[in-house]
Order: C-alpha cells, then structure tokens, then sequence
C-alpha cells in the first residue's frame, strides 16, 4: 500500500464521522421538531404553562 | 430565581431554554458558514502545501489527525465545566450541555485513534501499539462511551445528569495523563511540538494548514454542540408534555365517574 492510500483513507473517515454527526443532528432535530408540533397541536402544555395558571 | 422581571446576567438568563433557543437559533446560521469557510480553506492548505521530506504525503494525515485529538480533550473540558454547572450552580443548561456534548466527543476521539492509526502503519509499521499516549487516548474514549451508557440508562434527566457529572469529574484526571503521556512515559508517539514554553518546533509549512484545521474543526464543534443542545432541549420539552398530557389524562379518568353521576 502507498502512502496515497494512508492519506486518502484518512481524509475519507474523516469526512465520513463528520457527515454522520451532521446527518444525525439534523434527523434528530427534524424528528423532535415534528413531536413537538404534534404534541402542540392535540393540545398538550408544558408543566411550566400548567404551573404559571395553577401555581401558588 | 423564577422571578424573570429582575435582569438576570447572561450566565443566568442562559438558564431560560426558551432564551437560549432564540439566542443559538440567531447565532447558528453564521457559525455554520464560518465553520464552512474554514473547512474550504484549510482543506486547500492541507493538499496545496509541500510534503515532508521524510514522511512525504503521509504528513498531510496530521492535519486531520492532531485537531480531532485536540478537539477530543477540548470536548471532554467542556464537559467537566458544564458538571461542574450541574453540581455546584445547578444550571439547568449545563445538565443538557455535557449531555448533547458526548457523542460529539466521542466521535471526534474515535476520529483521532482511527486516524493515527492510518498514521501509525507506515510511519512507525504498525496499526496500534499499546504506548502510553495511545493507551490513555482509547481510555478517553471509552470514558464517553461510558457517559453515554450512563446518561441513557436511567431515565430522570436530573438524575443522569448527576451521576454523568461526577464520572465526568473523576475521568478529568485522564486530560493531564494523555497531555503528558509522551514526557512521562517511553513512547513510540513523539512528544509535543505545536504546545511547547519554548513556541511549536514545527515548520510554518505545516503550522499554516495546521492551525487553520485546528480552528476549523473547533468550530465545528461548537456548531454542532449548539445543535445538539437544542435537540437535547426539544427532546425534554417533549417528554415534558407527553407527562403533563398523561398526567391530565389519568385525572380526568378518575374524575369520570363522578362527573357521569351528576
């Protein structure tokens, strides 16, 4: 094996783990995202908004 | 402390997730494109600059190597301060910060170990060998596998957050052992030469490519550290409502009977 090899799988893993972090941050931020938008639209509330109307 | 009319410092009016995700939200757009910039630019460096007149093109791997080495530690010191914010400050960004910062961390460990092994087979002839410095780096990152393991496996955020906290404190020990691995111990990694008193013991040649990856892969990190944590945020505003909506259902159950009564 060259040294073209050592250097290109380097560069290629590299960039690989980056593109799975991005890809992954994206997904789990779009996923979320639509939970949320769900969960708003069938009405659910945070406990925060049920404390600032019942709190003491 | 609830009380937002009084004007909280910027440490403390962090501690509101709604703040932060307005204010990460403003600040995303513009770390990504200076994150994408630096990448073009240090990656023109990293193949436009001459070859070592030992190691020929091999030493272009360092350029990707020794900044997802730094980065490794920097995440892991980000990491101890943010336990530091859960254990001491109570800061309830920080139990969401060294949560979204892990995986991170770990990918860019896993990163430096692949790397150098890709380093280590023709210069030194072998894929691995178990010296100090890379004995103590696999640690590292078996550390944020660790933390991961942990944070996931019990289920009150709060809770995980605490733990996760004092096994990241009692693995910052690890950060000065791999930093002075090489000085301390006979090892086949050579010693420093960019973080040196006496200034880098390295040709500008390579400094140059060097330096602007380091800065490239920082940013990096910090873009998609701010990403996770607002992932993180949605992730618990969900189990949030999920529990309320739960919570109500279970009452109105209970109140049922007594409504048809009536």
């Amino acid at each position: 094996m060259d040294h073209a090899f050592f250097v290109f799988s380097s560069y290629g893993a590299s960039a690989l783990v980056f593109c799975a972090l991005v890809l992954w941050l994206m997904l789990d931020g779009r996923a979320r995202k639509r939970e949320l938008a769900a969960l708003e639209k069938s009405g659910a509330r945070r406990r925060s908004d049920h404390n600032a109307k019942d709190g003491p | 402390m609830r009380d937002q009319r009084s004007k909280p410092g910027l440490f403390s009016g962090l501690a509101n997730p709604t703040r932060f995700l307005s204010l990460s939200g403003r600040v995303l757009p513009f770390m990504t494109g200076i994150t994408l910039l630096l990448f073009a630019f240090g990656l023109y460096l990293c193949f436009s600059t001459e070859a070592d007149y030992q190691q020929g093109d091999t030493v272009r791997i360092m350029y990707v190597h020794v900044p997802a080495a730094w980065l490794s530690m920097m995440c892991y010191m980000v990491m101890a301060v943010a336990a530091l914010g859960t254990l001491v400050w109570r800061h309830p960004l920080a139990d969401v910060a060294h949560k979204a910062a892990a995986p991170i961390g770990a990918a860019f460990t896993f990163l430096a170990l692949l790397t150098g092994s890709l380093w280590g087979k023709p210069m030194w002839g072998a894929w691995w060998v178990w010296d100090a410095r890379l004995t103590s780096v696999f640690i590292l990152f078996l550390m944020y596998l660790g933390i991961i393991a942990l944070n996931r496996a019990v289920d009150d955020p709060g809770r995980a957050a605490r733990l996760a906290s004092i096994l990241i404190l009692v693995g910052v020990v690890n950060i000065p052992i791999i930093k002075f691995s090489v000085d301390w111990w006979n090892t086949l990694h050579q010693p420093a030469s960019v973080m040196r008193l006496d200034g880098p013991a390295i040709d500008p040649e390579f400094l140059r490519p060097l330096a602007v990856m380091a800065l490239a892969y920082t940013f990096a990190f910090f873009t998609m550290h701010l990403v996770a944590m607002r992932n993180e945020i949605f992730r618990r505003r969900v189990a949030a409502m999920r529990k309320v909506a739960a919570n109500r259902a279970g009452r109105k159950a209970a109140v049922q009977p007594v409504k048809e009564g009536r």
